[in-house]
C-alpha cells in the first residue's frame, strides 16, 4: 500500500504531487520549500562569484593598462595574452584548472578573472588613450607633472570607457558563471544543471529565469551608475 | 604518456605535460568523430547566424535608414549580451524540448542583437552630406538605401556579423548539455574522453571560431565595392574591426 504521507526524495523534500507526477513548469510548492535552502543561496553565491571576479580582474587589468599606457610597447604583449585567454572555451579552461586547483570555487574564479581581463584591459587602455592631444598639451603647459596629468586629466576622461568595460565584464561573468557550475556546483548554474540532470522542469526553469533576471538587473543598475558617474559623457559611453 | 592499445587510444589521466601532446594525438586519432561533431557544430551555428541575420540586418538597416528607434536598436544589443545562454536554454527547454531547436534559439538570441545594433549604427552614422548628394542626383529612397547607404555601411555591418559569428560558434558548444550534437558532446564528457579529449575538442572549437571570423571577413571583401575598399583602408587604418578576440567562448 502507498504510504499516507508523501515519500521524501533526497534534496527534493516531500514528493508533492507536482514533483512526483506532473513535472510542471512552475511547481510553486517546490519553489517555496527550496527558496531558502537552494535558490536564495544560489543567487548570493552568483553575486559573490561575479563581484570577486570583476574586482580582481579589474585590479589586474587596471594596473596592466596603466603600465601599458606608460610603456606603450607593452600594450601588444598584454593584449595578446589576455586575448589568448579569451579564445579558450570556458568550460574547457575550467576543466583544465581542476587538476591544479581542484573542484573548488577558486577554479571558477581563476577562469572568470581570465575572461574579464581582456574586456577590462582593452577598455581601460582605450579610455586612457582617448584624452585629446590638445588637452594633454594644455595640461603640460599648465605645468602638471605626469602623475598629475594621469590623475586629474587622463583618468577622469577614461571613466566612461572604464565603466562601460565593467558593465560588459559583469554581464559576461554572470553568464559564464552559470556554465562554471558544471565544474564546481556553485551559484545559479547549480540548480540549472541539477534540474537538467534529473529532468525536473521547475528547478531549471526557475533558476534560468533567476539568472536572466540577475543579469538584466545588474546591467540596469550599472547603466544608472554609469550615468551618475559620468554625466558629461552620456553620448559617448554607449559601448 | 598516451599509448595506442589495439585501436583504442589510451590517454593520460590528470593534468601534466602530456595532456597537450595527447590532445593533439586525440585530434589525429579521433578525426572521424571530431569531423562529425565539428560539422554538427558548424551546422547549428550556420542556421543560427542565418536566422539572426534574416531578422536583425533588415530591421537594423531599415531603422538606421529612417534614423529612428535608436534607443531600441542600441539597448537591445546590451540585452542580448546580458542574457546567459545556458539560462536561455533552460528556460526554453520545456517549450521546445530536448534537441537542436532550443540551442538555435539561444544562439539567435545571442547573435541577433549584436547584428541589429551594428547595422543600425552603421547606416545611421553615414555622412548626411553623402545621402543628401545622392538624393540631389535624383535617386529614389530605395536606391539611396541599396546603392549608397548599404555599401557604405558594410564594414560595420560585417563587424557585427563577425563578432556574432564567433560568439555563436563558441557557444554552440552548449548543445552538449541538452541533447547533444556538437563538439560540446566531447567537452562536456570528460569521463569518456579524458582531459586530453576535452582540450583537443576545445582547440577545435577555437579554430572553428577563427574560421568563422575569416569566412565573414572574406565575404566582406567580396561584397565591398572596389572603390570603397581603398577608401576604407586609407581612411581609418587604426580602426580594426572587432574580431575573434572580442568573443567570449561558451
Amino acid at each position: 500500500m502507498i504510504a499516507a504521507t508523501p515519500p521524501v526524495i533526497p534534496n527534493y523534500g516531500t514528493a508533492h504531487g507536482c514533483i512526483a507526477n506532473d513535472n510542471a513548469l512552475f511547481c510553486t510548492t517546490w519553489i517555496r520549500q527550496h527558496w531558502h535552502d537552494t535558490l536564495a543561496p544560489a543567487i548570493v553565491q552568483h553575486l559573490w562569484l561575479t563581484a570577486i571576479a570583476v574586482g580582481i580582474g579589474f585590479a589586474i587589468a587596471f594596473l596592466a593598462a596603466l603600465v601599458a599606457h606608460r610603456y606603450g610597447f607593452l600594450a601588444a604583449p598584454f593584449g595578446v595574452f589576455s586575448a589568448f585567454l579569451y579564445t579558450i572555451p570556458s568550460i574547457a579552461l575550467f576543466q583544465l584548472l581542476v587538476p591544479v586547483t581542484g573542484i573548488t570555487v577558486t577554479t571558477i574564479e581563476i577562469g572568470l578573472v581570465g575572461y574579464t581581463l581582456l574586456i577590462l584591459f582593452r577598455n581601460t587602455l582605450a579610455g586612457l588613450r582617448s584624452a585629446p592631444p590638445e588637452v594633454l598639451e594644455a595640461a603640460r603647459g599648465m605645468g602638471l607633472t605626469r602623475m598629475q596629468i594621469l590623475r586629474r586629466v587622463e583618468l577622469p576622461l577614461a571613466l566612461p570607457a572604464i565603466s562601460a568595460g565593467i558593465r560588459i565584464a559583469v554581464v559576461t561573468t554572470i553568464s559564464l558563471a552559470t556554465v562554471a557550475a558544471y565544474i564546481t556546483p556553485y551559484g545559479l548554474g547549480k540548480p540549472i544543471f541539477d534540474g537538467l540532470q534529473i529532468n525536473y522542469r521547475t528547478e531549471y526553469v526557475v533558476a534560468g529565469l533567476l539568472a536572466i533576471s540577475l543579469a538584466l538587473l545588474a546591467d540596469a543598475v550599472l547603466v544608472v551608475a554609469q550615468r551618475r558617474l559620468t554625466p558629461w559623457a552620456r553620448r559617448r559611453a554607449t559601448g | 604518456m598516451g599509448a595506442e592499445e589495439g585501436d583504442r587510444l589510451v590517454l593520460a589521466q590528470g593534468f601534466n605535460l602530456h595532456t597537450f601532446a595527447d590532445a593533439f594525438r586525440f585530434l589525429w586519432h579521433e578525426h572521424s568523430l571530431l569531423t562529425t561533431k565539428g560539422l554538427e557544430q558548424i551546422e547549428l551555428s550556420a542556421i543560427a547566424i542565418g536566422i539572426a541575420a534574416l531578422i536583425a540586418l533588415p530591421l537594423g538597416v531599415w531603422l538606421g535608414h529612417l534614423h529612428r528607434g535608436s534607443f531600441f536598436a542600441i539597448n537591445v544589443s546590451n540585452l542580448g549580451r546580458a542574457l546567459p545562454s545556458l539560462a536561455v536554454i533552460s528556460v526554453g527547454l520545456p517549450v521546445f524540448g530536448i534537441g537542436h531547436t532550443v540551442v538555435i534559439l539561444a544562439l539567435v538570441v545571442l547573435a541577433a542583437p549584436l547584428m541589429l545594433t551594428n547595422s543600425y549604427v552603421a547606416v545611421d552614422g553615414i555622412d548626411a552630406d553623402v545621402v543628401e548628394a545622392a538624393r540631389g542626383m535624383g535617386l529614389a529612397p530605395w536606391q539611396v538605401l541599396v546603392g549608397v547607404e548599404v555599401p557604405l555601411a558594410l564594414p560595420l555591418i560585417f563587424a557585427g556579423i563577425r563578432t556574432a559569428a564567433v560568439y555563436v560558434v563558441a557557444t554552440a558548444t552548449l548543445a552538449g548539455v541538452v541533447g547533444g550534437g556538437s563538439l560540446g558532446d566531447i567537452i562536456f564528457n570528460q569521463p569518456t574522453y579524458f582531459l586530453s579529449g576535452v582540450v583537443g575538442a576545445a582547440i577545435l572549437v577555437s579554430l572553428l571560431a577563427f574560421a568563422a571570423d575569416f569566412t565573414f571577413a572574406g565575404l566582406q571583401r567580396l561584397l565591398t565595392p572596389r572603390g570603397l575598399r581603398y577608401v576604407e583602408s586609407a581612411d581609418k587604418p587604426e580602426e580594426e574591426p572587432p574580431s575573434v578576440l572580442e568573443a567570449a567562448a561558451a
